[in-house]
């Protein structure tokens, strides 16, 4: 999913001296699971022309907080843009920007891949070899799962597009602060210092 | 005992202390106007002509008293019609709540009569939306709509209320608190940081404070005031921060900016620390960013986290509320022994006051020819020796706002309402309308131009079906002078729809409304205008023929730096 605007702020003052280089940044945002929130971030987004590359959202733990996972890119003055007016929104409960601390990201493609006689074999070995599963199978195609972090994923788009890729549906990131090592707080511990 | 929707809504209304709504039915609010039948002791109803005009109102009401301003509005065409006034108040920090009808719950979505997505409308350029969906969320919607409005950086906030909620029935709580775990603005500032602000600003040799409208919002005048005087630190306004330093005062350089005093612009381009102060760098305060205060230190103090740092780097940032910071500034003050900074300052003090010599406010008066100027100095004499300066000014946009701002001195905080971000002609009749209506008693005086007070004229018969006296000076150039000044400098004197070939007879027009008009074209005229104008308890329409070529000096064009100010 691409959400980028092309005349977002990155391209106006990416290289604006002293605000650092355009970078991309993982952010996790818990916001009431309310109906309109998503259109009250992504409007923020378009409005201010900041870029999205790609958005998660979904229920966590406690019903009445969601998660939304976006990935942005930006210079360190557009980042704390970003973060500010993302933290201004009523609706918004936390803001944490990954990047730069310690973090797990996934994303997940599914990829339905021409097989014919003659490449069915190197399509599995390349799924086994990426640890990915066939989930749907006819006689002239598979569709697999693939997880991992993007390159990963682009690791496999690559060695399967030879073969024939013939359509692909990818998820965005989802991220989480790993614990132990950050001293990050798991979910139910953040949530419970919402109280 | 249950009570309807309807009912909820005005007893949750009295509960917020406002007895002064705006508004305009319609079907989707028919159960909350046929309540408010009932309440019309408790709660005054002003209907006005447009909705656009019952949000400036509630706005003017707003700025000028430091309330809530209140709205009640139909579905659809009502709702939309207030988007402008919305903006205009979002981009000013004013504190709003409008309440829009809405079309049955069962209807929304359906392309229903007089259905718009009103919540999905307005949310860009409002503080927060609500969409009532169950009367039993109505009275904690209405709080928590209250609270978001007025507290923090003030914003407008929008309730809608579909039809079937409004006529459901719940028990009525009006909630005596309200927890929003994503909402909890900051008040108090940071301790180490406000200390380290203070050092600077004492160590300053050159120091400047440019402040906002932050300071009127927050009622810190009489900080910023002690500030500057025991720290002999001379002051510029934004144009929103007018009247929140005394215009008179020595320290005062005027406004800084586009069209800001030679003297400000130098100081702020020469200071060695800027303490910005309820402000947020806006392009037409700054100028090209690259060159603004270059050689200075950057103190940036404001309620809003997303103001700093926005457009230009701030060195010590500090959030919180400008009245409860400057306090505490102060306390830094007494605490540090005695220096003496109006000798520290002296030399940077006097540069200021050079500067100012050397580029004065000014205009070449005319002997037949009315300057538009020279109306406003007219204003500021007669009420200053009529009413001792106790008036109200509201302003349009374009010339008329930027001489009031130039050559109007503002002593007083609140005393100037004009559309300062959104920049919205039509903004300072209905808004002085507003202000009228929270200060009865008082002189308020609209600034106008021919076009901008052509947008929202209908106000005129709201005006006078209440008896508002608030009188109206047209600085009548029979054209959109800011712009066509734009086309004389940038455009080649190219003048592509700026000159109106027709514009009514205002004198003619007031009269027809039920109002006086009166006129002036010479400059002998102006006096007796205004003196007569000032006697008459109705409202009143001044029109001034003015000169068309006269155009706001110095300008520093769109992009270039302060510096570079035009000064003819």
């Amino acid at each position: 999913m691409c959400l980028s605007h092309g005349s977002g702020r990155g391209g106006a003052h990416g290289n604006a001296v002293g605000l650092g280089e355009n970078m991309k940044h993982v952010i996790s945002v818990l916001v009431d699971n309310e109906p309109g929130v998503l259109s009250r971030v992504s409007g923020l987004f378009s409005g201010r022309g900041f870029n999205i590359e790609s958005l998660n959202v979904a229920e966590t733990l406690d019903p009445t907080v969601s998660r939304m996972t976006l990935v942005t890119f930006g210079n360190d003055q557009i980042i704390e843009q970003i973060i500010k007016q993302l933290n201004k929104l009523v609706n918004v409960i936390k803001v944490l920007d990954l990047t730069g601390s310690d973090f797990v990201d996934r994303e997940m493609a599914l990829i339905k891949v021409s097989a014919k006689a003659a490449s069915r074999a190197e399509v599995l070995r390349i799924v086994d070899i990426f640890r990915g599963q066939v989930v749907d199978v006819s006689s002239t195609s598979y569709t697999l799962e693939i997880t991992g972090n993007d390159r990963k994923i682009q690791a496999v788009i690559d060695l399967l597009s030879p073969i024939g890729i013939m359509e692909i549906v990818r998820t965005g990131k989802v991220a989480i602060a790993r614990h132990r090592k950050t001293g990050a707080k798991t979910e139910k511990e953040q949530e419970e210092s919402f109280e | 005992m249950k009570k309807t929707g309807a009912e909820i809504l005005i007893e949750s209304l009295r509960h917020e202390g406002v007895d002064t709504v705006f508004g305009y039915p319609g079907g989707a609010v028919l159960n909350i106007y046929d309540t408010l039948m009932n309440y019309s002791e408790e709660v005054r109803h002003f209907l006005v002509r447009h909705e656009q005009g019952a949000v400036h109102m509630a706005d003017g009401y707003a700025r000028s008293s430091g309330k809530v301003g209140v709205c009640i509005v139909t579905s659809g065409p009502g709702a939309t019609n207030t988007v402008t006034g919305l903006a205009t108040a979002y981009m000013d920090s004013t504190p709003l709540v409008v309440f829009a009808g809405q079309v049955p719950t069962l209807l929304i979505g359906n392309d229903a009569f007089q259905e718009a997505d009103t919540v999905g409308i307005t949310r860009p350029c409002t503080k927060h939306n609500y969409l009532v969906k169950d009367v039993n969320s109505l009275a904690s919607t209405i709080k928590q709509a209250f609270h978001i409005a007025r507290t923090g950086r003030p914003g407008p906030v929008v309730v809608d209320l579909p039809k079937d909620v409004i006529a459901d029935s719940a028990e009525f709580n009006y909630p005596s608190k309200i927890k929003m775990r994503g909402y909890n603005p900051t008040y108090q500032g940071h301790a180490g940081q406000i200390k380290k602000a203070f050092k600077l600003l004492a160590q300053a040799q050159k120091p400047l404070i440019y402040a906002g409208g932050g300071v009127i919002i927050s009622g810190a005048h009489k900080e910023l005031l002690a500030l500057a005087q025991k720290m002999s630190i001379p002051v510029t306004t934004t144009l929103m921060g007018l009247g929140g330093f005394p215009g008179n005062h020595p320290l005062f350089l005027g406004m800084l900016g586009m069209h800001g005093t030679f003297r400000a612009n130098m100081a702020t381009t020469h200071c060695d620390v800027l303490f910005a102060v309820g402000a947020r760098f806006d392009d037409r305060v700054t100028g090209k960013v690259e060159s603004f205060s270059p050689h200075s230190q950057k103190i940036h103090l404001d309620i809003d986290p997303t103001s700093i740092a926005k457009s230009v780097p701030a060195d010590i940032p500090i959030v919180g509320d400008v009245k409860t910071v400057l306090k505490e500034m102060l306390k830094e003050l007494e605490e540090e022994p005695l220096q003496d900074y109006g000798r520290a300052h002296a030399g940077w003090l006097k540069q200021i006051g050079e500067w100012g010599q050397m580029s004065p406010l000014s205009y070449k008066a005319g002997v037949q020819c009315l300057k538009p100027q020279f109306v406003i100095q007219k204003i500021q004499q007669i009420t200053d020796e009529v009413l001792n300066g106790d008036v109200i000014i509201t302003t349009e946009v374009g010339q008329n706002q930027m001489w009031t701002a130039q050559f109007f001195t503002f002593k007083r905080p609140r005393t100037l309402l004009t559309s300062g971000g959104l920049g919205t002609m039509g903004f300072g009749f209905p808004a002085a309308i507003g202000a009228q209506v929270a200060f009865p008693e008082k002189t308020v005086i609209d600034i106008a131009g021919d076009g901008s007070i052509q947008m929202n004229i209908q106000e005129m018969a709201t005006a006078v079906q209440y008896g508002l006296p608030v009188k109206i000076a047209i600085l009548n150039n029979q054209c959109l002078g800011m712009v066509r000044q734009w086309q004389q400098l940038f455009c080649d004197r190219r003048y592509s729809q700026t000159v109106f070939e027709a514009v009514p007879d205002f004198v003619k027009l007031a009269d027809a409304y039920g109002a006086v008009g009166l006129r002036a074209t010479k400059p002998d005229e102006v006096e007796p205008v205004i003196r007569q104008a000032l006697s008459i308890r109705k409202p009143v329409i001044m029109d001034f023929w003015v000169d068309r070529n006269e155009c706001v000096y110095p300008m520093v064009p769109a992009g270039a730096a302060l510096t570079e100010m035009l000064l003819v």
